[in-house]
Protein backbone atom coordinates (compact mmCIF):
# COMPACT_ATOMS: atom_id res chain seq x y z
CA UNK A 1 0.00 0.00 0.00
CA UNK A 2 1.24 3.44 -0.90
CA UNK A 3 0.66 6.45 1.35
CA UNK A 4 1.71 10.10 1.25
CA UNK A 5 2.37 12.33 4.24
CA UNK A 6 3.24 16.01 4.51
CA UNK A 7 5.68 17.07 7.22
CA UNK A 8 7.50 20.20 8.30
CA UNK A 9 11.13 19.46 9.10
CA UNK A 10 12.16 20.54 12.61
CA UNK A 11 15.91 20.30 11.97
CA UNK A 12 16.47 24.05 11.54
CA UNK A 13 14.57 27.34 11.07
CA UNK A 14 14.13 26.80 7.32
CA UNK A 15 11.38 24.28 8.13
CA UNK A 16 11.26 22.49 4.78
CA UNK A 17 7.83 21.27 3.69
CA UNK A 18 8.40 17.63 2.91
CA UNK A 19 6.31 15.07 1.11
CA UNK A 20 7.00 11.56 2.28
CA UNK A 21 6.02 8.44 0.37
CA UNK A 22 5.40 5.33 2.42
CA UNK A 23 5.19 1.86 0.90
CA UNK A 24 3.93 -0.89 3.20
CA UNK A 25 4.64 1.36 6.18
CA UNK A 26 8.23 1.99 5.07
CA UNK A 27 9.56 5.33 3.82
CA UNK A 28 10.41 4.95 0.15
CA UNK A 29 10.88 8.59 -0.83
CA UNK A 30 11.32 12.00 0.84
CA UNK A 31 10.79 15.12 -1.28
CA UNK A 32 11.24 18.79 -0.41
CA UNK A 33 14.06 18.43 2.12
CA UNK A 34 17.26 20.44 1.66
CA UNK A 35 19.57 18.20 3.64
CA UNK A 36 20.00 14.77 5.16
CA UNK A 37 18.56 15.87 8.49
CA UNK A 38 15.19 16.26 6.80
CA UNK A 39 15.33 12.73 5.42
CA UNK A 40 16.31 11.25 8.79
CA UNK A 41 13.61 13.18 10.59
CA UNK A 42 10.98 12.15 8.04
CA UNK A 43 11.91 8.47 8.41
CA UNK A 44 11.73 8.56 12.20
CA UNK A 45 8.58 10.69 12.29
CA UNK A 46 6.70 8.46 9.82
CA UNK A 47 7.67 5.10 11.26
CA UNK A 48 8.24 5.65 14.97
CA UNK A 49 7.38 9.17 16.17
CA UNK A 50 8.39 9.68 19.80
CA UNK A 51 8.34 12.55 22.30
CA UNK A 52 9.63 13.36 25.76
CA UNK A 53 6.56 14.25 27.83
CA UNK A 54 6.83 16.83 30.61
CA UNK A 55 4.19 17.79 33.13
CA UNK A 56 3.79 18.46 36.83
CA UNK A 57 2.13 16.72 39.78
CA UNK A 58 0.87 17.97 43.13
CA UNK A 59 3.00 17.93 46.25
CA UNK A 60 1.78 18.06 49.85
CA UNK A 61 3.76 19.65 52.64
CA UNK A 62 6.42 21.07 50.32
CA UNK A 63 7.86 24.53 49.83
CA UNK A 64 5.90 24.67 46.59
CA UNK A 65 2.67 22.87 45.71
CA UNK A 66 3.74 21.04 42.58
CA UNK A 67 6.79 19.33 41.19
CA UNK A 68 7.81 19.09 37.54
CA UNK A 69 8.18 15.62 36.00
CA UNK A 70 9.21 14.04 32.70
CA UNK A 71 9.43 10.71 30.93
CA UNK A 72 12.96 9.45 31.46
CA UNK A 73 13.30 8.89 27.72
CA UNK A 74 11.06 9.48 24.71
CA UNK A 75 7.84 7.52 24.39
CA UNK A 76 5.63 6.82 21.34
CA UNK A 77 3.70 9.92 20.35
CA UNK A 78 0.35 8.11 20.54
CA UNK A 79 0.94 7.38 24.25
CA UNK A 80 1.19 11.06 25.26
CA UNK A 81 -2.42 11.42 26.41
CA UNK A 82 -2.41 8.05 28.20
CA UNK A 83 0.75 9.13 30.02
CA UNK A 84 -0.85 12.43 31.04
CA UNK A 85 -3.97 10.57 32.28
CA UNK A 86 -1.85 8.39 34.55
CA UNK A 87 -0.27 11.49 36.04
CA UNK A 88 -3.64 13.00 36.94
CA UNK A 89 -4.66 12.59 40.54
CA UNK A 90 -1.18 11.75 41.78
CA UNK A 91 -0.18 13.60 44.95
CA UNK A 92 3.29 13.23 46.37
CA UNK A 93 4.46 13.98 49.88
CA UNK A 94 7.43 16.29 50.29
CA UNK A 95 10.37 16.01 50.23
CA UNK A 96 10.76 15.05 46.56
CA UNK A 97 14.25 14.73 45.09
CA UNK A 98 15.09 15.49 41.47
CA UNK A 99 15.41 12.22 39.56
CA UNK A 100 13.08 10.26 41.85
CA UNK A 101 10.89 7.71 40.05
CA UNK A 102 7.24 8.77 40.24
CA UNK A 103 5.61 6.12 38.00
CA UNK A 104 7.24 2.98 36.61
CA UNK A 105 6.34 1.78 33.12
CA UNK A 106 4.02 4.68 32.35
CA UNK A 107 1.27 3.84 29.82
CA UNK A 108 2.94 0.44 29.24
CA UNK A 109 5.87 2.07 27.50
CA UNK A 110 8.56 0.57 29.71
CA UNK A 111 9.62 4.14 30.52
CA UNK A 112 9.50 5.72 33.97
CA UNK A 113 8.26 9.15 34.95
CA UNK A 114 10.86 10.94 37.06
CA UNK A 115 10.77 14.24 38.91
CA UNK A 116 12.92 17.03 37.48
CA UNK A 117 13.04 19.25 40.54
CA UNK A 118 13.79 18.96 44.23
CA UNK A 119 10.99 20.12 46.53
CA UNK A 120 12.02 20.45 50.16
CA UNK A 121 9.66 19.90 53.06
CA UNK A 122 8.18 23.09 54.41
CA UNK A 123 9.52 24.12 57.82
CA UNK A 124 6.41 25.63 59.27
CA UNK A 125 2.86 24.32 59.48
CA UNK A 126 0.81 26.38 57.13
CA UNK B 1 27.02 49.64 55.26
CA UNK B 2 28.09 46.07 54.43
CA UNK B 3 30.75 45.81 51.74
CA UNK B 4 31.23 43.19 49.04
CA UNK B 5 33.56 42.83 46.09
CA UNK B 6 30.81 41.82 43.68
CA UNK B 7 27.05 42.02 44.12
CA UNK B 8 24.90 40.28 41.52
CA UNK B 9 21.31 41.39 41.10
CA UNK B 10 19.21 38.39 40.12
CA UNK B 11 19.68 34.68 40.84
CA UNK B 12 18.48 33.20 37.55
CA UNK B 13 20.71 31.51 34.99
CA UNK B 14 22.62 34.75 34.30
CA UNK B 15 23.21 35.66 37.94
CA UNK B 16 24.31 32.15 38.93
CA UNK B 17 26.74 31.83 36.01
CA UNK B 18 28.15 35.31 36.69
CA UNK B 19 28.74 34.38 40.33
CA UNK B 20 30.43 31.13 39.33
CA UNK B 21 32.62 33.00 36.82
CA UNK B 22 33.66 35.55 39.44
CA UNK B 23 34.41 32.87 42.04
CA UNK B 24 36.51 30.94 39.51
CA UNK B 25 38.64 34.08 39.24
CA UNK B 26 39.21 33.92 42.98
CA UNK B 27 36.77 36.55 44.26
CA UNK B 28 35.61 35.62 47.78
CA UNK B 29 33.18 38.39 48.72
CA UNK B 30 30.30 37.74 46.35
CA UNK B 31 26.59 38.16 47.04
CA UNK B 32 23.60 37.23 44.88
CA UNK B 33 20.35 39.08 45.60
CA UNK B 34 17.23 37.23 44.41
CA UNK B 35 13.66 38.43 44.83
CA UNK B 36 12.03 34.99 44.49
CA UNK B 37 12.04 32.26 47.15
CA UNK B 38 14.57 30.11 45.26
CA UNK B 39 17.43 30.44 42.80
CA UNK B 40 16.91 29.50 39.15
CA UNK B 41 14.71 32.34 37.91
CA UNK B 42 12.41 31.64 34.99
CA UNK B 43 13.92 28.16 34.46
CA UNK B 44 11.86 26.92 37.40
CA UNK B 45 8.63 27.33 35.50
CA UNK B 46 9.99 26.14 32.14
CA UNK B 47 9.34 22.47 32.85
CA UNK B 48 9.60 21.42 29.18
CA UNK B 49 12.77 19.89 27.81
CA UNK B 50 15.28 21.27 25.33
CA UNK B 51 17.63 23.19 27.58
CA UNK B 52 21.39 22.73 27.69
CA UNK B 53 22.07 21.00 24.37
CA UNK B 54 25.15 23.19 23.86
CA UNK B 55 26.39 23.25 27.46
CA UNK B 56 25.78 19.66 28.55
CA UNK B 57 25.19 17.89 25.21
CA UNK B 58 21.89 16.59 26.55
CA UNK B 59 18.33 17.82 26.65
CA UNK B 60 17.36 18.95 30.12
CA UNK B 61 14.19 20.53 31.45
CA UNK B 62 14.42 24.06 32.85
CA UNK B 63 14.47 22.98 36.52
CA UNK B 64 17.18 20.39 35.78
CA UNK B 65 19.34 22.98 34.04
CA UNK B 66 18.87 25.34 36.98
CA UNK B 67 19.63 22.63 39.53
CA UNK B 68 23.07 21.97 38.00
CA UNK B 69 24.02 25.60 38.55
CA UNK B 70 22.38 25.84 41.97
CA UNK B 71 24.45 22.82 43.05
CA UNK B 72 27.62 24.33 41.66
CA UNK B 73 26.92 27.62 43.45
CA UNK B 74 26.32 25.69 46.68
CA UNK B 75 29.54 23.69 46.25
CA UNK B 76 31.45 26.93 45.70
CA UNK B 77 29.74 28.33 48.80
CA UNK B 78 28.53 31.42 46.98
CA UNK B 79 26.36 33.46 49.38
CA UNK B 80 22.90 34.53 48.28
CA UNK B 81 19.88 36.17 49.82
CA UNK B 82 16.43 35.01 48.71
CA UNK B 83 13.12 36.92 48.97
CA UNK B 84 15.25 40.03 48.69
CA UNK B 85 14.17 42.81 46.41
CA UNK B 86 16.69 45.39 45.26
CA UNK B 87 14.92 48.74 45.22
CA UNK B 88 17.75 51.10 44.37
CA UNK B 89 21.27 51.19 43.00
CA UNK B 90 23.42 54.17 42.09
CA UNK B 91 26.53 54.86 40.08
CA UNK B 92 28.70 54.70 43.21
CA UNK B 93 27.61 51.07 43.37
CA UNK B 94 25.58 51.45 46.54
CA UNK B 95 22.62 49.13 46.70
CA UNK B 96 19.42 49.30 48.73
CA UNK B 97 17.52 46.04 49.10
CA UNK B 98 14.69 44.90 51.30
CA UNK B 99 13.53 41.61 52.76
CA UNK B 100 11.23 40.39 55.55
CA UNK B 101 13.94 39.34 57.99
CA UNK B 102 16.48 42.12 57.76
CA UNK B 103 14.32 45.04 56.71
CA UNK B 104 16.24 47.53 54.64
CA UNK B 105 19.76 46.49 53.61
CA UNK B 106 22.39 48.94 52.49
CA UNK B 107 25.27 47.38 50.62
CA UNK B 108 28.34 48.81 48.96
CA UNK B 109 29.93 46.85 46.11
CA UNK B 110 33.17 47.28 44.21
CA UNK B 111 31.40 45.88 41.16
CA UNK B 112 27.75 45.19 40.34
CA UNK B 113 26.53 42.66 37.81
CA UNK B 114 23.05 43.35 36.46
CA UNK B 115 21.28 40.03 35.88
CA UNK B 116 17.61 40.93 36.37
CA UNK B 117 16.33 39.22 33.24
CA UNK B 118 13.36 40.40 31.24
CA UNK B 119 9.62 40.67 31.52
CA UNK B 120 6.73 40.08 29.18
CA UNK B 121 5.06 42.79 27.15
CA UNK B 122 1.59 43.25 28.61
CA UNK B 123 -1.74 44.00 26.94
CA UNK B 124 -1.15 47.72 27.38
CA UNK B 125 1.94 47.55 25.20
CA UNK B 126 -0.01 46.33 22.18
CA UNK B 127 -3.28 48.20 22.67
CA UNK B 128 -5.93 45.60 21.88
CA UNK B 129 -9.36 47.23 21.82
CA UNK B 130 -12.26 45.78 23.77
CA UNK B 131 -13.41 45.03 27.29
CA UNK B 132 -11.05 45.12 30.22
CA UNK B 133 -12.27 41.87 31.71
CA UNK B 134 -10.67 39.05 33.70
CA UNK B 135 -9.11 36.09 31.93
CA UNK B 136 -6.34 37.89 30.06
CA UNK B 137 -2.87 36.76 31.09
CA UNK B 138 0.62 36.94 29.75
CA UNK B 139 1.72 33.45 28.68
CA UNK B 140 4.48 33.42 31.29
CA UNK B 141 2.06 34.22 34.13
CA UNK B 142 -0.17 31.38 32.98
CA UNK B 143 2.91 29.16 32.88
CA UNK B 144 3.66 29.98 36.50
CA UNK B 145 0.05 29.30 37.55
CA UNK B 146 0.02 25.89 35.86
CA UNK B 147 3.55 24.66 36.53
CA UNK B 148 4.41 26.11 39.94
CA UNK B 149 1.13 26.92 41.66
CA UNK B 150 -0.94 24.11 40.15
CA UNK B 151 -3.86 26.25 38.95
CA UNK B 152 -5.45 26.29 35.51
CA UNK B 153 -6.20 29.82 34.32
CA UNK B 154 -9.04 28.73 32.02
CA UNK B 155 -10.69 26.09 29.85
CA UNK B 156 -11.11 27.57 26.38
CA UNK B 157 -8.05 29.43 25.30
CA UNK B 158 -6.87 31.70 22.50
CA UNK B 159 -3.20 32.62 22.38
CA UNK B 160 -1.98 35.82 20.74
CA UNK B 161 1.62 35.61 19.57
CA UNK B 162 3.51 32.55 18.38
CA UNK B 163 6.80 33.02 20.16
CA UNK B 164 8.13 29.97 21.94
CA UNK B 165 6.42 30.71 25.27
CA UNK B 166 3.04 30.95 23.52
CA UNK B 167 3.62 27.67 21.67
CA UNK B 168 4.84 25.86 24.79
CA UNK B 169 1.78 27.08 26.70
CA UNK B 170 -0.56 25.91 23.92
CA UNK B 171 0.69 22.36 24.51
CA UNK B 172 0.78 22.69 28.27
CA UNK B 173 -2.80 23.95 28.53
CA UNK B 174 -3.96 21.19 26.16
CA UNK B 175 -2.27 18.48 28.24
CA UNK B 176 -3.92 19.87 31.35
CA UNK B 177 -7.36 19.54 29.76
CA UNK B 178 -8.00 22.96 28.21
CA UNK B 179 -9.07 23.46 24.62
CA UNK B 180 -6.69 25.78 22.79
CA UNK B 181 -8.77 27.13 19.93
CA UNK B 182 -6.12 29.04 18.03
CA UNK B 183 -2.71 30.63 18.16
CA UNK B 184 -2.94 33.99 16.42
CA UNK B 185 0.20 35.58 14.94
CA UNK B 186 0.40 39.08 13.47
CA UNK B 187 3.42 38.33 11.29
CA UNK B 188 3.30 36.06 8.23
CA UNK B 189 5.77 33.74 10.01
CA UNK B 190 6.05 32.39 13.54
CA UNK B 191 8.63 33.75 15.94
CA UNK B 192 8.99 30.29 17.48
CA UNK B 193 11.13 27.28 16.69
CA UNK B 194 9.88 24.86 14.02
CA UNK B 195 10.20 22.12 16.57
CA UNK B 196 7.71 23.90 18.82
CA UNK B 197 5.27 24.49 15.95
CA UNK B 198 5.29 20.78 15.20
CA UNK B 199 5.41 19.37 18.72
CA UNK B 200 3.23 21.94 20.50
CA UNK B 201 0.63 22.78 17.83
CA UNK B 202 0.56 20.17 15.04
CA UNK B 203 0.76 17.23 17.46
CA UNK B 204 -2.50 18.40 19.03
CA UNK B 205 -4.21 19.84 15.95
CA UNK B 206 -4.10 23.44 17.23
CA UNK B 207 -4.54 25.93 14.37
CA UNK B 208 -1.88 28.60 13.81
CA UNK B 209 -3.38 31.71 12.25
CA UNK B 210 -0.51 33.56 10.61
CA UNK B 211 -1.00 37.20 9.51
CA UNK B 212 -3.96 37.54 11.86
CA UNK B 213 -4.57 39.67 14.90
CA UNK B 214 -7.15 40.17 17.61
CA UNK B 215 -9.32 43.18 16.84
CA UNK B 216 -11.61 43.02 19.86
CA UNK B 217 -12.04 41.32 23.21
CA UNK B 218 -15.59 40.67 24.41
CA UNK B 219 -16.61 40.00 28.00
CA UNK B 220 -18.14 41.56 31.10
CA UNK B 221 -16.69 40.01 34.22
CA UNK B 222 -14.68 37.45 32.29
CA UNK B 223 -13.54 37.04 28.70
CA UNK B 224 -16.35 35.58 26.56
CA UNK B 225 -14.63 35.64 23.21
CA UNK B 226 -12.30 37.46 20.86
CA UNK B 227 -12.65 38.69 17.30
CA UNK B 228 -9.72 37.95 15.04
CA UNK B 229 -9.07 39.28 11.55
CA UNK B 230 -6.55 38.83 8.77
CA UNK B 231 -4.03 41.63 8.36
CA UNK B 232 -2.59 43.14 5.18
CA UNK B 233 1.11 43.69 4.45
CA UNK B 234 1.03 46.81 6.65
CA UNK B 235 -0.34 44.69 9.48
CA UNK B 236 -3.71 46.44 9.37
CA UNK B 237 -6.86 44.32 9.82
CA UNK B 238 -8.67 43.56 6.57
CA UNK B 239 -12.39 44.33 6.66
CA UNK B 240 -14.65 41.37 6.08
CA UNK B 241 -12.19 38.78 7.36
CA UNK B 242 -13.34 38.99 10.98
CA UNK B 243 -14.03 35.76 12.83
CA UNK B 244 -15.40 35.44 16.35
CA UNK B 245 -13.92 32.79 18.65
CA UNK B 246 -15.60 31.94 21.94
CA UNK B 247 -13.12 31.55 24.78
CA UNK B 248 -12.76 32.26 28.49
CA UNK B 249 -9.04 32.94 28.44
CA UNK B 250 -6.63 34.96 26.31
CA UNK B 251 -2.90 34.41 26.68
CA UNK B 252 -0.48 37.01 25.35
CA UNK B 253 2.91 35.94 24.08
CA UNK B 254 3.88 39.17 22.40
CA UNK B 255 7.50 39.69 23.21
CA UNK B 256 9.93 40.24 26.06
CA UNK B 257 11.60 43.40 27.31
CA UNK B 258 14.78 43.59 29.41
CA UNK B 259 13.93 44.79 32.92
CA UNK B 260 16.12 47.84 33.48
CA UNK B 261 14.39 50.13 35.96
CA UNK B 262 17.30 49.65 38.36
CA UNK B 263 19.89 50.24 35.64
CA UNK B 264 18.22 53.59 34.92
CA UNK B 265 18.65 54.63 38.53
CA UNK B 266 22.40 54.17 38.22
CA UNK B 267 22.45 56.20 34.98
CA UNK B 268 23.30 53.13 32.92
CA UNK B 269 22.82 53.99 29.26
CA UNK B 270 20.28 51.78 27.51
CA UNK B 271 19.98 50.83 23.86
CA UNK B 272 16.79 52.10 22.22
CA UNK B 273 16.55 48.86 20.28
CA UNK B 274 17.24 46.08 22.78
CA UNK B 275 16.07 47.97 25.87
CA UNK B 276 19.21 46.65 27.55
CA UNK B 277 22.44 48.43 28.53
CA UNK B 278 25.00 49.38 25.90
CA UNK B 279 28.05 47.34 26.83
CA UNK B 280 31.61 46.96 25.63
CA UNK B 281 33.55 43.77 24.88
CA UNK B 282 33.96 43.17 28.61
CA UNK B 283 30.20 43.50 29.19
CA UNK B 284 30.76 46.65 31.19
CA UNK B 285 28.08 49.33 30.87
CA UNK B 286 28.87 53.04 30.50
CA UNK B 287 29.21 53.13 34.31
CA UNK B 288 32.57 51.89 35.48
CA UNK B 289 32.29 48.65 37.46
CA UNK B 290 28.67 47.93 36.50
CA UNK B 291 28.38 44.92 34.20
CA UNK B 292 25.34 43.30 32.56
CA UNK B 293 24.55 39.83 31.23
CA UNK B 294 21.67 37.56 30.25
CA UNK B 295 18.21 38.74 29.27
CA UNK B 296 18.58 42.09 31.03
CA UNK B 297 21.19 42.88 28.38
CA UNK B 298 19.30 41.53 25.36
CA UNK B 299 16.69 38.80 25.04
CA UNK B 300 18.37 35.47 24.26
CA UNK B 301 16.81 32.46 22.57
CA UNK B 302 18.93 29.81 24.28
CA UNK B 303 19.88 29.66 27.95
CA UNK B 304 23.23 28.14 26.95
CA UNK B 305 24.25 31.50 25.48
CA UNK B 306 23.08 33.27 28.64
CA UNK B 307 25.36 31.01 30.67
CA UNK B 308 28.41 31.60 28.46
CA UNK B 309 27.90 35.36 28.37
CA UNK B 310 27.34 35.55 32.12
CA UNK B 311 30.40 33.51 33.10
CA UNK B 312 32.30 36.03 31.02
CA UNK B 313 30.65 38.99 32.79
CA UNK B 314 31.55 37.42 36.15
CA UNK B 315 35.17 36.95 35.15
CA UNK B 316 35.46 40.52 33.86
CA UNK B 317 33.89 41.93 37.02
CA UNK B 318 36.49 39.93 38.97
CA UNK B 319 39.30 41.38 36.86
CA UNK B 320 37.89 44.85 37.47
CA UNK B 321 37.87 44.26 41.24
CA UNK B 322 41.49 43.14 40.96
CA UNK B 323 42.43 46.46 39.36
CA UNK B 324 41.94 46.13 35.61
CA UNK B 325 40.10 48.92 33.84
CA UNK B 326 37.70 48.53 30.93
CA UNK B 327 36.99 52.23 30.55
CA UNK B 328 38.97 53.12 27.47
CA UNK B 329 36.51 53.70 24.65
CA UNK B 330 36.69 51.09 21.92
CA UNK B 331 35.66 50.80 18.29
CA UNK B 332 31.94 51.33 17.79
CA UNK B 333 29.93 48.50 16.24
CA UNK B 334 26.91 49.25 14.10
CA UNK B 335 24.18 46.97 12.87
CA UNK B 336 22.97 48.05 9.42
CA UNK B 337 20.81 46.73 6.58
CA UNK B 338 18.79 44.11 8.38
CA UNK B 339 20.96 43.79 11.49
CA UNK B 340 18.97 45.46 14.26
CA UNK B 341 21.66 45.77 16.92
CA UNK B 342 24.90 44.24 18.13
CA UNK B 343 26.04 43.18 21.59
CA UNK B 344 28.63 44.40 22.43
CA UNK B 345 28.26 47.96 21.14
CA UNK B 346 31.95 48.83 21.61
CA UNK B 347 35.10 46.73 21.32
CA UNK B 348 38.48 47.73 22.67
CA UNK B 349 40.90 45.33 20.93
CA UNK B 350 43.30 45.61 23.88
CA UNK B 351 40.85 43.61 25.98
CA UNK B 352 40.44 40.82 23.45
CA UNK B 353 42.42 37.75 24.28
CA UNK B 354 41.76 35.39 21.35
CA UNK B 355 38.35 36.40 20.02
CA UNK B 356 35.12 38.15 20.87
CA UNK B 357 31.66 36.92 19.99
CA UNK B 358 29.30 39.53 18.61
CA UNK B 359 25.64 38.63 18.93
CA UNK B 360 22.75 40.22 17.07
CA UNK B 361 19.32 39.72 15.60
CA UNK B 362 17.97 40.46 12.15
CA UNK B 363 14.73 42.36 11.53
CA UNK B 364 13.18 40.14 8.87
CA UNK B 365 13.37 36.67 7.33
CA UNK B 366 16.26 36.38 4.81
CA UNK B 367 16.94 33.31 2.69
CA UNK B 368 20.21 32.46 0.93
CA UNK B 369 21.98 35.61 2.05
CA UNK B 370 25.20 36.66 3.73
CA UNK B 371 26.26 38.17 7.03
CA UNK B 372 29.07 40.62 6.37
CA UNK B 373 31.40 42.38 8.78
CA UNK B 374 33.22 45.50 7.64
CA UNK B 375 36.23 47.02 9.40
CA UNK B 376 35.69 50.60 8.23
CA UNK B 377 35.31 50.14 4.44
CA UNK B 378 36.90 46.71 4.17
CA UNK B 379 34.80 43.58 4.19
CA UNK B 380 36.55 41.13 6.48
CA UNK B 381 33.85 38.51 6.97
CA UNK B 382 31.25 37.27 4.48
CA UNK B 383 29.33 34.29 5.78
CA UNK B 384 26.73 32.42 3.77
CA UNK B 385 23.45 31.84 5.64
CA UNK B 386 20.72 29.63 4.32
CA UNK B 387 18.22 31.37 6.52
CA UNK B 388 18.12 34.23 8.99
CA UNK B 389 15.03 34.88 11.10
CA UNK B 390 14.22 37.47 13.79
CA UNK B 391 13.54 34.64 16.25
CA UNK B 392 17.11 33.35 16.19
CA UNK B 393 20.07 35.11 17.71
CA UNK B 394 23.08 35.13 15.38
CA UNK B 395 26.75 35.17 16.34
CA UNK B 396 29.92 36.21 14.52
CA UNK B 397 33.36 35.70 15.96
CA UNK B 398 35.89 38.51 15.58
CA UNK B 399 39.41 37.31 16.22
CA UNK B 400 42.52 38.92 17.63
CA UNK B 401 44.12 38.64 14.15
CA UNK B 402 41.35 40.71 12.56
CA UNK B 403 41.87 43.56 15.01
CA UNK B 404 45.65 43.38 14.46
CA UNK B 405 45.06 43.65 10.71
CA UNK B 406 43.16 46.95 11.10
CA UNK B 407 44.94 48.85 13.87
CA UNK B 408 43.42 52.18 12.79
CA UNK B 409 39.83 50.89 12.57
CA UNK B 410 37.22 53.44 13.72
CA UNK B 411 34.01 51.58 13.07
CA UNK B 412 32.85 48.01 12.55
CA UNK B 413 29.58 47.36 10.73
CA UNK B 414 27.58 44.15 10.58
CA UNK B 415 24.99 43.76 7.83
CA UNK B 416 22.90 41.34 5.82
CA UNK B 417 23.90 41.24 2.16
CA UNK B 418 22.56 39.48 -0.92
CA UNK B 419 25.93 38.72 -2.46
Amino acid sequence: MREFRNLICIGCPIGCDMEVTLEEGKVSEVKGNTCVRGKNYAEKECTNPTRIVTSSVRVQGGEIDSVSVKTQSDIPKNKIMKCIEELKGITLNAPVKAGEIIIRNVADTGVSIISTKTVAKTNEDM
Amino acid sequence: MKEYDIVIIGGGPAGMAAAIGAREEGIEEILILERDSCLGGILNQCIHNGFGLHTFKEELTGPEYAERFIQKAEEMKIPYKLNTMVIDINKNKEIVAVNEEEGILEIKAKAIILAMGCRERPRGAINIPGSRCAGIYSAGSAQKFVNIDGYMPGKEVVILGSGDIGLIMARRMTLEGAEVKAVVELMPYSGGLKRNIVQCLDDFGIPLKLAHTITSIKGKGRVEGVTIAKVDENRKPIKGTEEYIECDTLLLSVGLLPENELSNKANVKLSQITGGPEVNESLQTNIEGIFACGNVLHVHDLVDYVTLESINAGKNAARYVKGESFNEKGIELKGLEGVRYTVPKYINPKNIDKAVEVRFRVGDVYKESYISVYFDETRELHLKKRILTPGEMETVKLTREMFDKYPECKEITVKVEGE
